[in-house]
């Protein structure tokens, strides 16, 4: 029971980090319309700037990912205003989903130039070891718990953000219909361009918590988990904040649980199978809309 | 305006079979490096996949990230396949056998994805790939499978769980993968195939059935209310697309010597990497793609001299021809550059 408990628990730590990642993909979906498949990079570019700061640099890991959202903020931004924006208007939602790959290929190829292939070994940015409960048989380690505690602060934040600030309203409106969003005065690149710096942002917190928590870091880290949480963003319902917080939190723990007590070689398959069921039982996800198309 | 489509369907044919002879000759008269030789059978299968997912992508306006996945499941049924038949069957009859199977195997797999996705409207059938394509990988990856007097066993643990007998064979080893299929594919063998990919897309594009899914896909409403079964067409595109992406995991499982289901072959980034293909080749134009996959495919082995750098260069030229072709700024400025030669040379460019 208590080993159950544990594998929950580290489930639901990993399930915070898709859920961080997801928000970023659940958001630029729902107002650029676009996946980002560069997004995933974004974790890693994240990654590698708090391992430049707080090993290479010796920097406090406090100011080491503040430097880091910076830096992926500025990459998000000039990426979406060099390679996406231009792309907006094309008419194809494919061209502009084969330049983001594009993108991620250069940010890998870049980090791999820059940094080498071999993985690079980080240090947690929570020094804290955590806490021990059930009179020593249950340890729930510090970055568990800051994990999950950042990503329910993000989610809030976020939240009030969206619902009860201007510019919040304002993606909004650009997510339910860009047209009438710029008839009502609504600047849509500059709204387009804050979803971009608010995702990478919160990419580069995503990679903090993910090298702390699984310390290898190569040009290829951030693929994987990005994928994972798109499917996240997809379970939960694409375009929806909380959905991306359930659907993280659930992949998480399904993954966790699947790899435990199926099989560790299967619980990829286990996870997307799922997804494949969701979708199937309930087309836009758990908490998606349902929006009917009109002639 | 019939006759000049026509002329340039057998223009496509006369090109890969002119291609083809050049790349005969050269490697007759020994001007090409086995490096490079090596790279033509890839390069051929890259462009039949290209083939089938412009069907999915271009004709029926689909977007479908696994691809792979559908090579995947062709490459490791007929290599099964031609395994065990390896000592019974002679050649020509095994392959084509074997190239039967492994396209109605995905073909299988394409349809089953189908019944429930293409009913849906969006991006599902994007996500549901893309999941297909990791479950597959992810399944043979981790399969044991091997044969004795007792007949058939699996097993998803490892080879020792198989409980053989001792004159057992081990046919599929998990990680490791599937060895000793036969070489039966070669470069010829992927040029007939390519050959047999276009002459099926380019009839389908040029039917009714292909001008009912291009109805579908321009406008689905406008489709359903002259008549025109959506899901029935729909199907019919993804499984002849789904098709030929199984056809190329044939001709890539019998032209190696181990068949690993890793993501370097089989993962949802080579999914991507066609599509890529296709939409640089122009998105429903069927012999752009072949074209884009066999330059594509050469490329970053062709930079090869730039050692390190040749993946930077090759994401740099993907995103700025992205932009030069799809950005409306970029495609204004060379109607306008294109505009001001022609003033200049007079009115045979402006005819032309």
């Amino acid at each position: 029971m208590l080993s159950f408990l544990n594998y929950l628990i580290s489930g639901i730590s990993l399930g915070s980090i898709y859920a961080i990642i997801a928000l970023g993909y659940t958001m630029v979906y729902g107002i650029a319309k676009m996946l980002n498949f560069a997004h995933g990079d974004f974790i890693m570019v994240g990654g590698y700037a708090i391992f430049t700061c707080m090993i290479t640099l010796g920097m406090n890991p406090f100011v080491s990912i503040l430097i880091a959202m910076a830096v992926c903020l500025v990459i998000g931004v000039t990426t979406e205003k060099v390679a996406y924006k231009p792309l907006r208007e094309a008419g194809s939602p494919l061209a502009v989903l084969i330049t983001a790959i594009g993108v991620s290929y250069l940010l890998e190829n870049l980090a791999l130039l820059i940094f080498g292939s071999n993985p690079k070994s980080f240090t947690s940015v929570v020094s804290w070891s955590g806490i021990t409960l059930a009179g020593g048989q249950l340890h729930i380690q510090g970055v568990t718990i800051v994990t999950i505690l950042v990503s329910l602060a993000v989610l809030v934040v976020l939240q009030w953000f969206v619902h009860k600030t201007k510019e919040g309203q304002a993606m909004l409106a650009v997510a339910q219909d860009r047209g009438a969003a710029t008839l009502m005065g609504i600047n849509v690149n500059h709204t387009i361009s804050l979803t971009f710096a608010i995702g990478s942002a919160l990419a580069a917190i995503a990679g903090a918590l993910l090298c702390s928590a699984y310390p290898t870091l190569t040009p290829y880290t951030g693929a994987m988990p990005g994928i994972k949480a798109f499917v996240a963003a997809v379970l939960g319902g694409i375009g929806s904040i909380p959905g991306a917080m359930i659907g993280g939190i659930v992949l998480g723990i399904i993954e966790i649980l699947a790899r435990t007590y199926i099989s560790s070689q299967l619980s990829d398959a286990i996870v997307f199978g799922i997804l494949v069921v969701v979708l199937l039982v309930k087309p836009t996800g758990i908490l998606g809309k349902n929006i009917q198309e009109k002639v | 305006m019939k006759k000049k489509k026509l002329s340039r369907q057998t223009w496509t044919y006369i090109v890969v079979l002119i291609v083809y002879a050049v790349v005969e000759i050269f490697e007759y008269a020994g001007l090409l490096s086995s490096h490079l030789t090596g790279l033509l059978v890839p390069a051929t299968y890259y462009a039949i996949v290209a083939v089938g997912l412009n069907i999915c992508v271009g004709i029926l306006g689909e977007l479908s990230l696994g691809h792979a996945g559908f090579m995947c499941v062709g490459a490791f049924s007929s290599s099964l396949f031609s395994i065990l038949t390896e000592n019974s069957l002679p050649t020509a009859i095994r392959f084509p056998l074997a190239m039967v199977i492994g396209i109605a195997v995905a073909a299988l797999f394409g349809f089953l994805i189908g019944i429930p996705v293409l009913r849906l409207n969006g991006d599902y059938l994007a996500i549901v790939t893309l999941a297909f394509g990791e479950i597959i990988k992810n399944i043979l990856n981790s399969l044991y499978l091997g044969y004795d007097s007792n007949g058939l066993h699996a097993s998803f643990t490892s080879q020792m769980d198989l409980g053989m007998e001792a004159d057992g064979t081990m046919l599929m080893n998990g990680p490791m993968g599937i060895s000793g299929t036969p070489r039966d594919a070669n470069f010829t063998v992927a040029v007939v195939m390519l050959l047999i990919a276009l002459f099926v897309a380019q009839n389908l594009i040029n039917s009714r059935d292909g001008r009912a899914i291009m109805s579908i896909r321009d406008n689905r409403i406008a489709a359903e209310s002259v008549g025109i079964n959506i899901t029935k067409y729909k199907m019919l595109g993804f499984v002849v697309s789904a098709a030929i992406a199984g056809a190329a995991g044939v001709l890539f499982s019998h032209s190696i010597s181990t068949l690993q289901a890793g993501s370097q072959y089989f993962g949802y980034n080579i999914s991507i990497l066609i599509l890529v293909y296709v939409v640089l080749g122009g998105i429903g134009n069927i012999s752009g793609s072949v074209i884009a996959a066999a330059v594509l495919y050469l490329l970053p082995e062709l930079l090869r001299a730039l050692s390190s750098y040749r993946m930077l260069i090759y994401s740099i030229v993907l995103i700025v021809v992205m932009l030069f072709n799809w950005a409306p700024a970029a495609r204004n400025w060379r109607n306008r550059v294109l505009a001001s030669i022609r003033a200049k040379f007079g009115k045979k460019g402006a005819k032309a």
